[in-house]
C-alpha cells in the first residue's frame, strides 16, 4: 500500500487500530481531539466514547483492560492533571490488555493554559513514556507500546505535542493485529485491589518493573544512535529530533522514542562516543537532569528555552550560542507590531455574546472557565475577571463570596465543563450556604475543541442517540432552588434573569440555552444591515465584538459574508437603524 | 525546480477562510509529483476569528514541518494586512501572493487600532508581490468561497509542479458539488500570474 499524509493524531488513531486496541475513551482537547474523532470510524471494531471528564476515561479503560481488552485512553496535558489519581494506582495495579494513554502536550500554548512535561507524570507514575517525532512514528510507536504495556502489565504513556499531532507526513499502513486473549475478568484481589497488604507488594513490583524495562529500553530499535561528526553529539526526542536533523545536519544523535525508564546502558554508549554532549528537549531539562546524573557533562537548558516551544530558527540560535558566535538577526522590514491585533474573538451569531453583554450591565465579579467563552475576557466585553481550570469557574465563585468579598459573584461555565467538573462546585456551593450566581452557557456541544458530544446532547461519539443529562434536574438534585433557563439571543430576558438572580439571597442556577451555529451549519436568523441614514455613529452595536459589524473608515456596516443572522445588535440599536435583510 | 531543494510555503489568513483546503491541495499535488511532504496547521482556539497559519514544506527529504522565518519560498495570503503580519517568514527573494480582501479585526471596530493602508507596505515588504482581488474574481466566477483557490492556482504558477498534478489534487481534495467552482477559480489564478515575472 503506498503512503498516506497522515496528521499525527490521525497517525495515532491508525496506530490504535492496527495494535489491536478494541475500546478507546477519551475527553476532547486541543491537540489531543482529532485521535478519537478519526478512530470511531471503525466503530464496527473498535468502541468509542467521549467521557465526561479524564480521570472517568482513564477509569472506565482501566475496567476494560483488567477484562483483558486493549484500551486507547486520549487527552490533552491539563487532562491528565485530572486522571492523576486512577494513573499512579492503575501502575501498581498493573494491566491485563494492553493499555496506551495517549497525552497530547502543548508547548508554545497555542490553545491551553498552562505549559506541562507529561514525561514527568511518567517518572511520578513509574510508567513507561514513548515519544513519536512524525506521524509514522506515531502510527508505530502506538502499536510497540501496546506490546510494552502488555508484555510488563503497564499502562503506557504516549506523549505527542502539538506540532506532533497538527502535522501531516506520509504514513505506510500495517494489517490490524488483534489480541488472541479471551475477554474475561480473572477474580484475584490480591492483584486487583491495592489495599496496603497488597500494595506494600505492588510497590516493590513497579520498581523492579521499572529497572526490567530500562534495559530492554536501552536496546530497544525505539530508541537509536545516528553516528556522524563524533564532536558534536546530541540527545533529543519528539519533534525537537526534527528540527535538531534540519540545524545540525553533521551532528551524531541519540534520538529517544522511549525515553523513560532512562535507557543507562545506551546514553552511557553514546556519551562515550562523541566529545561534546548537547541535549535539545523541549520544555522541561527532563533528559538533561538525568544526563547529568549519570556524570555526563552537556549544555542542555543553559543554550536552549525552557519555556515555548523549539522550531528550526530557535536552534539556529542555539548553534550560534554554542560555536560562541552572536545569533544572526535579520533586520526588520516592516513594524508586525504596529498591525492591529487580531485575536480569537466569538463568532458572528455566537450565543455566548447575549449573556457576556448582559453581564457588562452589572458590577458583579465573574469566575470563567475553560472553553470559548473564556474569549469573553477580551476587549470590548471585557467580562471575565478570573480564570482557573475545568469547573473552576464554579467552585471559585463560591470561594469568592465566602471571602467576604463585597461584590456578588457570578461563575460562567460552559455545558460539557458542566458535566466534566462543574457538578461537584455546585453542590459545595449549595452544601455550604453559598450564595453565588452559576450561569451554565448551553451551546450543546462541546464548541472549543471543534463540536464533540457530550452528556448532555443526546448523542454519542459513535453516533448512537441516547438519555440527554439535564442540567436543570443535576442543579434541583444538587438542591438549587432557583433555576431558570433563558435564550441569550433575547437581551431583555437575559437582564430580567440576572437582575432577579443576583437580587437573590441564596444560589442561584441560570442556564442560558442556544446552540452553537457553527455545529448546526446554518445562521441563526436572517443576514442583518444597516441603515446609514438612521445610523447615529453611536458605536452601541461595536461593544457586542461582533466580527460581522466592521468600522474601519467612519462607515459602520455589517459584512454579509459573515453575518450569521442572530440578531443582536438590532436589539442594542436605538436608532431602528439595523434590520433584516429581506431577500 | 529542483527535487533537491526543500520547498517551503506559508499560507496565511484569517481562521475560517480556507487556508486548509488552500494547503492539502498545495500538499497533495506534491504527493502525486512523489515527493516526501510535511504539513502543519493552527487548530482550537485560534481558529475562532483569530490570525492562523499553515505551513507546507515538500522535496527529497523533510525534516521540520515548520517553516524557519526568512526561508520561505513563497507567501500565499488570504488577507492583506495578515500578509505583513506574516511577512518575515518568507525569503527576500521569495514570492508572495496576496489577496487584497480585508477582513477588519474587531480591535479595528470597536477599538482604537487602525487597519493600515496596505498596499504601500506590501510593495515595500515584498519584492516580487502578486496582489490580486481573488474574492472579487471568485464571485465573478459566482463563488466567492473559492477566493483561497484563485491564489492558489497563482501561486501554482510559480512552483514548477506540473499542471496535471495540480488538477488531480484538486480532484482529490475538494468535495464533488465544489469541485467546478474550485477548478475554475484556480485556473483564473492561473491566468492571472501569467503577466507576472
Amino acid at each position: 500500500m503506498s503512503a498516506i499524509l497522515l496528521s499525527g493524531n490521525e497517525a495515532i488513531a491508525r496506530g490504535g487500530y492496527e495494535g489491536g486496541v478494541t475500546a478507546a475513551f477519551g475527553y476532547p482537547g486541543t491537540p489531543s481531539t482529532e485521535i478519537l474523532e478519526s478512530l470511531v470510524q471503525h466503530k464496527d471494531e473498535v468502541y468509542c466514547e467521549w467521557s465526561p471528564n479524564e480521570k472517568v476515561a482513564l477509569e472506565a479503560a482501566a475496567g476494560a483492560s483488567l477484562a483483558g481488552a486493549r484500551v486507547l485512553v486520549t487527552m490533552k496535558h491539563v487532562g491528565l492533571n485530572v486522571a492523576a489519581d486512577p494513573l499512579l494506582t492503575l501502575a501498581y495495579i498493573g494491566v491485563e490488555g494492553g493499555l496506551i494513554l495517549c497525552v497530547a502536550d502543548d508547548p508554545g500554548q497555542h490553545s491551553s493554559q498552562t505549559e506541562q512535561d507529561t514525561r514527568q507524570y511518567a517518572r511520578l507514575a513509574k510508567v513507561p513514556v514513548l515519544e513519536p517525532s512524525d506521524s509514522q512514528e506515531a502510527k508505530d510507536f502506538m502499536v510497540a507500546g501496546m506490546e510494552i504495556s502488555e508484555k510488563y502489565r503497564t499502562p503506557v504513556i504516549v506523549r505527542t505535542t502539538t506540532r506532533v499531532s497538527h502535522s501531516r507526513s506520509l504514513v505506510e499502513f500495517r494489517d490490524r493485529v488483534k489480541s488472541d486473549r479471551e475477554i474475561a475478568f480473572q477474580k484475584d484481589p490480591s492483584r486487583h485491589c491495592p489495599l496496603p497488604v497488597w500494595g506494600r507488594r505492588m510497590r516493590v513490583e513497579l520498581e523492579q518493573r521499572q529497572h526490567q524495562m530500562a534495559e530492554v529500553a536501552a536496546a530497544s530499535p525505539l530508541n537509536r544512535i545516528e553516528l556522524r561528526d563524533r564532536k558534536l553529539g546530541i540527545i533529543t526526542s519528539s519533534i525537537a529530533y526534527q528540527y535538531v536533523r534540519e540545524v545540525f545536519p553533521e551532528a551524531s544523535v541519540l534520538k529517544l522514542g522511549w525515553a523513560y525508564p532512562f535507557p543507562d546502558a545506551l546514553i552511557r554508549s553514546f556519551a562515550d562516543q562523541v566529545e561534546n554532549l548537547l541535549v535539545v528537549e523541549e520544555l522541561d531539562p527532563f533528559l538533561e537532569e538525568h544526563v547529568k546524573s549519570l556524570g555526563f557533562a552537556c549544555h542542555g537548558k543553559n543554550i536552549v528555552p525552557a519555556c515555548g516551544e523549539l522550531s528550526a530558527a530557535k536552534l539556529l540560535e542555539v548553534r550560534a550560542r554554542l560555536e560562541g558566535r552572536d545569533p544572526e538577526r535579520t533586520p526588520a522590514r516592516y513594524a508586525v507590531e504596529t498591525l492591529p491585533a487580531r485575536p480569537p474573538v466569538f463568532c458572528p451569531g455566537c450565543p455566548h455574546r447575549g449573556i457576556f453583554y448582559g453581564l457588562t450591565k452589572f458590577d458583579v465579579l465573574v469566575t470563567g472557565d475553560i472553553g470559548c467563552y473564556s474569549l469573553a475576557v477580551f476587549p470590548p466585553l471585557n467580562r471575565t475577571d478570573v480564570i482557573l481550570c475545568m469547573g473552576g469557574g464554579i467552585s471559585m465563585a463560591h470561594g469568592l463570596e465566602k471571602s467576604g468579598e463585597k461584590r456578588k459573584v457570578v461563575g460562567v461555565v460552559g455545558d460539557s465543563t458542566f458535566f466534566h467538573s462543574g457538578i461537584t462546585g455546585l453542590l459545595d456551593i449549595v452544601y455550604n450556604r453559598g450564595k453565588a450566581t452559576i450561569i451554565v452557557v448551553d451551546n450543546r456541544t462541546t464548541a472549543m475543541t471543534g463540536h464533540q458530544d457530550h452528556p448532555g446532547t443526546g448523542r454519542t461519539l459513535m453516533g448512537e442517540t441516547t438519555r440527554e443529562a439535564s442540567i436543570e434536574a443535576i442543579g434541583k438534585a444538587c438542591g438549587v432552588q432557583r433555576i431558570r433557563t433563558v435564550n441569550p439571543y433575547n437581551l431583555k430576558e437575559v437582564h430580567t434573569a440576572l437582575s432577579e438572580e443576583l437580587a437573590a439571597d441564596e444560589p442561584s442556577l441560570i442556564i442560558s440555552r442556544a446552540p452553537c451555529p457553527l455545529k448546526e451549519h446554518h445562521d441563526v436568523g436572517p443576514k442583518m444591515r444597516i441603515d446609514s441614514d438612521k445610523c447615529k455613529r453611536c458605536r452601541a452595536c461595536l461593544k457586542l465584538g461582533c466580527p460581522a459589524i466592521e468600522n474601519s473608515d467612519g462607515v459602520i456596516r455589517i459584512n454579509s459574508l459573515m453575518c450569521a443572522g442572530c440578531g443582536t445588535c438590532a436589539e442594542v440599536c436605538r436608532f431602528g437603524a439595523i434590520e433584516q435583510i429581506v431577500e | 525546480m529542483s527535487s533537491e531543494k526543500t520547498i517551503s510555503i506559508v499560507m496565511a489568513g484569517v481562521g475560517g477562510q480556507g487556508i486548509l483546503l488552500a494547503s492539502e491541495v498545495t500538499a497533495r499535488t506534491a504527493i502525486l509529483c512523489g515527493l516526501q511532504v510535511k504539513t502543519n496547521e493552527v487548530h482550537g482556539m485560534a481558529q475562532r476569528g483569530g490570525s492562523v497559519i499553515a505551513q507546507i514544506r515538500f522535496g527529497t527529504e523533510v525534516y521540520s514541518p515548520l517553516v524557519a522565518e526568512g526561508t520561505a519560498d513563497a507567501l500565499l495570503s488570504l488577507e492583506a494586512v495578515e500578509a505583513l503580519r506574516f511577512y518575515s517568514y518568507l525569503r527576500p527573494a521569495g514570492l508572495a501572493v496576496v489577496s487584497r480582501q480585508r477582513v477588519i479585526p474587531v480591535t479595528v471596530s470597536s477599538g482604537g487600532a487602525a487597519y493600515p493602508e496596505p498596499e504601500p507596505a506590501l510593495r515595500e515588504v515584498f519584492s516580487r508581490l502578486l496582489y490580486l482581488d481573488a474574492l472579487a474574481e471568485a464571485q465573478k466566477l459566482g463563488e466567492p468561497r473559492a477566493a483561497n483557490m484563485v491564489l492558489v492556482g497563482a501561486l501554482a504558477k510559480h512552483l514548477s509542479l506540473p499542471l496535471e498534478s495540480w488538477e488531480e489534487a484538486l480532484t482529490q481534495c475538494v468535495k464533488a458539488k465544489a469541485l467546478e467552482s474550485n477548478r475554475n477559480a484556480f485556473r483564473r489564478g492561473l491566468s492571472l500570474a501569467d503577466d507576472f515575472l
